[in-house]
């Protein structure tokens, strides 16, 4: 008996690792991914984000120098007029960096008639997409780790000071969380690049859903929050159910996982991203830092949701393309 | 263990309500160049997506080098090469880039891959602009760098999809002059066209393709047997009694039927070359024989006859 289940199971299954090639796809992605034009002016454009704003909130920090213990950190969150803090230039540098490496994933292998013969090598389309998708999140971390490596040489070039290991733990789990905030915008991109057959349509779509979130998103949450859970005796419990609703809902938006991860970790002095009662507060020193393990803590969920966010649009992707047919 | 290349048993495949193949029965032998021929939409490129695994079959069985495609795709595509219609290649690559993705998604290491390309290229007379970006290529050279790109894994058996469409005269000569190289080599194919008259100086046999169905089978001369009557076409022009000449050639062994085209030319279907015999036949019913010429059928004239009788039957 056991025989023949064995037998049967080998007849079911498909046979060798749906990953085999998978190397081989994400080599020649990532080749392309930076040797294009695309590319190079996206590099262009951060890098002088980067460099705009970081001598902006220089100029800003160089006459509080040795007041504050996080120095280092505030160079990504200080504005200067006109220019905004270089973390709210990466709020729509990312998704548009991510959304221009993956729009045309799988639809541009349909255009060119190039997805029959790389199916036809012995490779399953489970390696094709995870590869196009990998190669897409390194070439991102490359991107954002060079970035990030370049405002650290100009601020210890500008403001003469090292940074501490603190701030360096703390903008290196920035940039974890800024990498897969890219994610979701690569894997949403991906998904338009299976579903359209026209790479516009899909960059279209794309940017859609973006605009979607980045405008309109939090008008519509407290429309909702009005909707389901109004105020009608005007008691602090109403209130507070309407608050928790609405930070719920404002939740379910990457935009806001990814500011509020921004927010507790950039800003060591934030203890709390939701509703603080007075209660809560007390014997709390105000004002006075949190350590970087207990910022952490406070994200973790917003980590989470971001990281797991991206997996299911890449599952969602995944499963599309499996079912696709591939005649041109 | 059956020794033939490809197998498929009662193979049917459906989309949503359509059908696109139907109750397939196809064998290939070693060695053997196989045409599928028919008009477009017929099935044949689903029955090749079948054949490699791209594409399940709703019902029936295929083996491909005695392989499953639908479990072992791994194993069929690493020894099946296919061209698909209208071979696409990255344009921002040159050929070599081309080439090398492909032969390491076949896992071969770089030396190896290298050894290959050089080979293959030259195959196909491409070395010349091998660091050439393939976006500058003609549409020739695209369709040769196709065949280099088939032959880089080395197979064991060829699929082409319209492999000649689109290419000017010269190019179709120069590309079934390569298949038939190929072929000497001993590697089978299996070519798709629509384009009767060039597939058929290469391939051993064809099967007609029509709304899903393989409608006929054979050899050219088989099928222009079964659906022209005659395999041969012998033209007489003679000078002489019309009436007792047309009478003679009819009576002849071996032939099927006979028609006067003009006052002295006659044409004589036969199921084989009676030539000889013919002249002899005319010339014994007293008429003065002036010119002998044998034609032997293409299947475009067979595909014509026979998708016209189909017409037909089917408005009567």
């Amino acid at each position: 008996m056991p025989k023949r289940a064995e037998a049967l199971r080998s007849q079911q299954a498909r046979e060798g690792s749906p990953w085999t090639g998978l190397w081989a796809v994400v080599a020649k992605e990532m080749a392309d991914h930076l040797t294009s034009a695309r590319m190079r002016i996206l590099e262009v454009l951060i890098v002088l984000t980067a460099a705009g704003t970081v001598y902006g909130a220089m100029k800003n920090l160089k006459e509080t120098v040795g007041q504050d213990p996080f120095l280092f950190l505030k160079l990504y969150t200080t504005a200067q007029e006109p220019l905004p803090a270089f973390v709210g230039f990466l709020g729509f540098l990312v998704p548009l960096i991510s959304i221009a490496l993956a729009f045309d994933a799988v639809n541009g292998e349909f255009n060119r008639r190039t997805l029959s013969r790389v199916l036809a090598q012995p490779i399953y389309r489970d390696a094709l997409l995870l590869g196009k998708f990998l190669a897409g999140l390194f070439t991102l971390s490359l991107v954002f780790t060079a970035i990030w490596l370049l405002l650290y040489g100009l601020g210890i070039f500008g403001l003469g000071l090292p940074p501490s290991a603190e701030e360096v733990g703390r903008s290196l789990w920035f940039l974890v969380a800024t990498i897969f905030y890219g994610g979701i915008w690569l894997a949403l991109a991906m998904v338009f690049s299976v579903v359209f057959r026209q790479p516009a349509t899909a960059a279209l779509a794309s940017i859609a859903v973006w605009l979607f979130y980045t405008v309109f998103y939090e008008i519509l949450a407290s429309l909702l929050t009005g909707i389901l859970s109004p105020i009608r005796y005007g008691l602090t419990e109403e209130i507070l159910v309407q608050t928790n609703l609405n930070i719920f809902l404002s939740r379910l938006s990457p935009n806001t996982l990814y500011a509020e991860a921004m927010l507790a970790l950039l800003h060591p002095t934030i203890r709390s991203l939701g509703l603080v009662m007075p209660i809560q507060m007390q014997g709390a020193v105000l004002g006075a830092p949190l350590p970087l393990s207990q910022s952490v803590l406070l994200i973790w969920p917003q980590l989470t949701g971001l990281i797991a966010a991206t997996i299911l649009l890449f599952a969602l992707g995944y499963m599309l393309f499996q079912r696709q047919e591939i005649r041109a | 263990m059956s020794n033939l290349v490809i197998e498929t048993r009662d193979l049917t495949k459906k989309y949503d309500g359509f059908v696109a193949v139907k109750g397939l029965n196809l064998s290939v032998k070693p060695g053997e160049v196989f045409g599928l021929l028919g008009p477009n939409g017929a099935g044949k490129t689903t029955t090749i997506l079948m054949l490699l695994g791209l594409t399940e079959p709703t019902s029936g069985s295929v083996r491909v080098l005695d392989l499953d495609p639908a479990r072992q795709p791994l194993s069929v595509k690493a020894h099946v090469g296919y061209l698909p219609e209208q071979v696409g290649f990255y344009d921002e690559l040159t050929a070599y880039e081309n080439l090398l993705y492909i032969a390491k998604l076949n896992g071969l290491s770089r030396q190896e891959a290298n050894r290959r390309i050089d080979e293959a290229l030259q195959r196909v007379q491409l070395t010349p602009v091998v660091n050439q970006r393939v976006g500058t290529f003609s549409r020739g050279m695209r369709q040769r760098l196709g065949v280099a790109d088939v032959l880089i894994k080395q197979p064991q058996l060829i699929i082409m999809d319209e492999p000649t469409q689109g290419l000017d005269p010269e190019r179709v000569r120069e590309f079934l002059e390569l298949i038939h190289v190929l072929k000497g080599e001993g590697i089978t194919m299996l070519l798709s066209s629509h384009l009767l008259h060039q597939v058929q100086v290469v391939c051993d046999r064809v099967g007609l393709f029509r709304r899903g169905q393989m409608v006929l089978e054979g050899t050219v001369v088989e099928l222009a047997r079964q659906v022209l009557g005659g395999a041969y076409r012998i033209y007489l022009e003679a000078e002489g009694p019309a009436n007792a000449i047309n009478k003679a050639l009819t009576s002849m062994p071996g032939a099927v039927n006979v028609r006067q085209l003009e006052n002295n030319v006659y044409e004589v279907e036969a199921e084989h070359d009676i030539r000889a015999e013919a002249a002899s036949t005319v010339v014994g019913a007293k008429g003065r024989l002036l010119k002998l010429d044998v034609k032997t059928q293409s299947l475009d004239d067979i595909y014509a006859k026979y998708f016209e009788e189909v017409g037909h039957a089917k408005a009567s």
